[in-house]
């Protein structure tokens, strides 16, 4: 049972931002940027990124939901999702995302881990600034949205075919036009 | 110097937002809306809550620059320094003590939190509201002082400075830049 009372049947992130639309606005935009807007990272490369950040974090929903929207992304690549979280340096991605990911899991740790070392190797094998802005802060915020969504205890189901369905469905409509389905309309401004 | 070209002018998290503006609105109208809107806890607690957490994550322009917020809001320093050092022994409320327990827990990893201490923190008054907003702090402060050492950004050590920028989040927010 979620530590306080979390509207029912939205379960994750969900019942959280459904609970306090005024920080799930920005919450929202945010994921948006960082995910889905046009960036020389593909949406599927920048979802392994969250994925494996909060499979770092122990986060089931997250790494659940942003594992199904990234194999969507992926022509539903699902054994490459479960091999990047298994052991990223085998798996069949560009050795670009691997440096990448190296600085991903330095940042899960702590942001002073990541080493200029880590940043030359990215730049080397291609990744340019805004792309290593964008991996630290993929991997910031999702330390941010995985203790959200743990520190409340909200429901975490364990239904890969529900996550599947979502993260399909995410992937196809964008993370601001999905919340419109259970966020209340934006108060006009004045 | 910075792991990326950041505009070398600016301090910390400015230096960073100048550098992606797309993503720096998002974060400016979350910290907004978690420190500086109106709630039952207020700005300064709210400020104490993010200066603990950015200390506990050793990220010095955060806890600084909060810091400041908070001793700006509360009228001096003596609070800020006694929460970072020692939360239990501070003098602030019972409830703002049990939410920092909580906040704590959340730094750590969210699923320490208890349902014990969000009892604790409910029995000295705290609302629903009041635990979700201080377990959000708490998390959003994980990512901001995570972007900040993450990219090496630049972190003066210059009181003077943290104490102007103090005064000026705590009286204009977070939604545009200081400078």
């Amino acid at each position: 049972m979620p530590h306080i009372a979390l509207p029912e049947g939205q379960p994750g992130i969900r019942g959280a931002m459904s609970f306090r639309p005024e920080t799930a606005r920005p919450l929202n935009a945010l994921v948006e940027v960082l995910l889905r807007a046009p960036n020389s990272l593909s949406p599927g490369e920048r979802e392994l990124i969250a994925t494996y950040v909060s499979y770092l974090n122990d986060c089931h929903y997250c790494q659940s939901i942003h594992g199904a929207i990234a194999a969507a992304h992926l022509n539903s690549d699902e054994e490459l999702v479960r091999r990047v979280k298994a052991d990223f340096l085998y798996a069949g991605i560009s050795e670009k995302m691997k440096a990448l990911l190296v600085i991903a899991s330095k940042v899960q740790r702590g942001g002073k881990h990541v080493t200029t070392g880590d940043v030359a190797q990215a730049r080397d094998l291609g990744a340019t600034d805004t792309e290593i802005h964008d991996t630290v802060l993929i991997a910031a915020a999702f330390c941010m949205y995985n203790r959200y969504v743990d520190g409340l205890a909200t429901v975490q189901p364990r239904d890969e075919a529900m996550y599947r369905e979502r993260g399909k469905m995410v992937a196809r409509d964008g993370y601001v036009n999905v919340s419109k389905t259970y966020l209340p309309a934006e108060p006009v401004k004045r | 110097m910075a792991h990326i070209a950041l505009p070398e002018d600016l301090p910390g998290i400015s230096s960073a937002f100048a550098f992606r503006p797309e993503t720096a609105k998002p974060m400016r109208e979350l910290a907004h809306v978690l420190l500086h809107e109106p709630n039952s806890l207020t700005p300064g607690e709210r400020e104490l809550i993010a200066t603990y957490v950015s200390s506990q994550n050793d990220c010095y322009f955060c806890q600084t620059s909060h810091g400041a917020a908070a001793a700006s809001h509360l009228g001096g320093d003596d609070v800020v320094q006694r929460v970072k050092a020692d939360f239990k022994s501070a003098p602030v409320s019972p409830k703002l003590k049990a939410l920092l327990a909580i906040a704590g827990k959340v730094q750590r990893d969210g699923k320490l939190v208890t349902a014990e201490d969000v009892e604790r923190a409910r029995h000295e008054g705290a609302s629903d509201v009041e635990i979700h907003d201080t377990v959000l702090i708490a998390a959003a402060f994980c990512m901001y002082n995570r972007y900040v050492d993450g990219l090496d950004t630049w972190q003066p050590r210059e009181n003077g400075m943290y104490a102007q920028m103090g005064q000026h989040l705590a009286e204009h927010g977070y939604l545009k830049s200081s400078r």
